[in-house]
């Protein structure tokens, strides 16, 4: 029990977590910055962020609802739940439940949602349009995000763990190196931009035209938490896509350097695309993305 | 300097709460992100919510609606909030000192911290400026 806690708060899971995911903003910042000719922050940077907000005051909107202060730590964390999961899975693939692929599944639609209900608990209106563009890009992306993975389930034989699912690419190879293993991943990429808020998906929390969107009223802590959520995520999706997608050799430094090269792909995508409208998104993603991971799903059955 | 301290200065998010100025002066803030400048290296990054403001740079000289809005968006930013005052207008009013659409300073509606003045001021002043502001925070 007591190995269960520590594991949830410090090793696979809360710090350890966290501290990869700030470090890889940090990346994303420096490389956003050198690409566009400039400096860029210093690596403690978004360490320095999140203390500097623990040490803001908290203002809470006077019509807010309790579920305004309750929806950033929920939201923190149903990500480290899935950091620790995802984490164990690799150390030790036995030790999980069956099933616990469902439960990441799940958990991960935590944040996406946290968010919808902090910034419709604010009764600020820009926040409102946030949280239905918010509301409108899950339902966009969990369709081919669910197919992708339904791909890694029959591509595995069935298998609904994550530990069965990275040994079967141990002993049969990465399913990457097959053709729909490569659609899904594709598509998978796509959704991994969105649900990360990243451009060209960053229509929720659009700076430029709704002023931060959904987080137009979180100020200190709370806003604290949801800066951390996006980092956690900066380090539970991409390993989540390549422990389904890419494991057949998950040694630590095989590990971080396809860790490396899943982040390099996110900060492109995020540097050479101008932000979406909405409705332009969802057509993306209930088109060709979910094309392209349906056309994996029935290359799957085909055995391809 | 504790710790609460030490990381304001290092990432100092800023508002840019235009009161009726002509536009140079926030053409010349705009400069200060590009890659000549780059305010980023210190952490300084602008914001578009006053709630995640740490400081408000306040540009042009308050009208009579404008002077109640300052006052709405330094009530609204969480404290500690500095206020930078950037160009002649917002330092002094200058020319409209006797205008009768203006009816007081930017600093008689909300505490200044610095003063940056110029018509308007080059980056380099403001960057000076921003450094004169952390060590005043930093209680130099």
């Amino acid at each position: 029990m007591l190995k269960l806690i520590l594991n949830y708060l410090i090793f696979p899971g809360f710090l350890f977590s966290a501290c990869i995911g700030l470090l890889a903003g940090w990346v994303d910042r420096k490389v956003t910055a050198r690409i566009q000719w400039r400096r860029g922050p210093p690596w403690h940077q978004n360490f320095t962020d999140i203390i500097k907000l623990l040490g803001k005051e908290t203002i809470v909107p006077q019509a807010a609802k309790m579920t305004f202060l309750l929806s950033p730590f929920l939201s923190v964390l149903a990500v480290v739940l899935v950091a620790t999961i995802l984490g164990k899975s690799i150390i030790s693939p036995w030790d999980w439940f069956i099933g616990d692929l469902i439960v990441v599944l799940y958990l991960l639609i935590v944040p996406a949602v946290a968010l919808i209900m902090g910034a419709s608990a604010s009764r600020n209106p820009f926040a409102s349009v946030g949280a239905s563009r918010e509301m409108k890009l899950v339902l966009a992306y969990e369709l081919p995000f669910i197919l992708s993975i339904v791909t890694v389930v029959i591509k595995s034989a069935g298998a609904i763990q994550i530990g069965s699912i990275l040994e079967y690419q141990m002993s049969f190879g990465s399913h990457l190196a097959s053709l729909s293993g490569i659609l899904a991943f594709i598509a998978a990429i796509f959704c991994m931009q969105a649900k990360l808020g990243f451009v060209p998906f960053d229509v929720a929390e659009a700076d430029q035209e709704i002023m931060a969107g959904v987080l137009i009223e979180y100020s200190g802590l709370p806003l604290a938490m949801f800066k951390l959520t996006k980092a956690l995520l900066l380090y539970t999706m991409p390993v989540l896509l390549i422990s389904l997608f890419w494991g057949r050799d998950l040694s630590p430094l095989a590990l971080i350097g396809k860790y490396i090269v899943l982040l390099v792909v996110i900060i492109l995508i995020k540097n050479t695309n101008p932000r979406l409208r909405i409705d332009q998104a969802l057509r993306f993603f209930w088109g060709p993305v979910t094309a392209i991971a349906a056309s994996a799903v029935i290359l799957a059955l085909f055995g391809r | 300097m504790d710790l609460k301290t030490k990381a304001l200065t290092k990432s100092l998010w800023v508002f840019h709460a235009a009161c009726s100025p002509c536009n140079n002066c926030d053409i010349e803030i705009c400069d200060l992100f590009t890659p000549r400048f780059d305010v980023e290296r210190f952490g300084i990054t602008l914001v578009g919510s006053v709630r995640h403001a740490d400081a408000l740079i306040v540009t042009g000289v308050p009208t009579y609606k404008t002077r109640e809005r300052l006052k709405m968006l330094y009530s609204q930013a969480p404290k500690p909030c500095l206020v930078v005052a950037i160009g002649g207008c917002a330092c002094g009013r200058i020319m409209f000192r006797d205008s009768y659409t203006s009816p007081c300073r930017v600093d008689e509606v909300i505490p200044v911290d610095v003063y940056i003045p110029g018509c308007p001021p080059k980056p380099e002043a403001m960057i000076a400026g921003i450094v004169k502001l952390i060590n005043k925070v930093k209680g130099k």
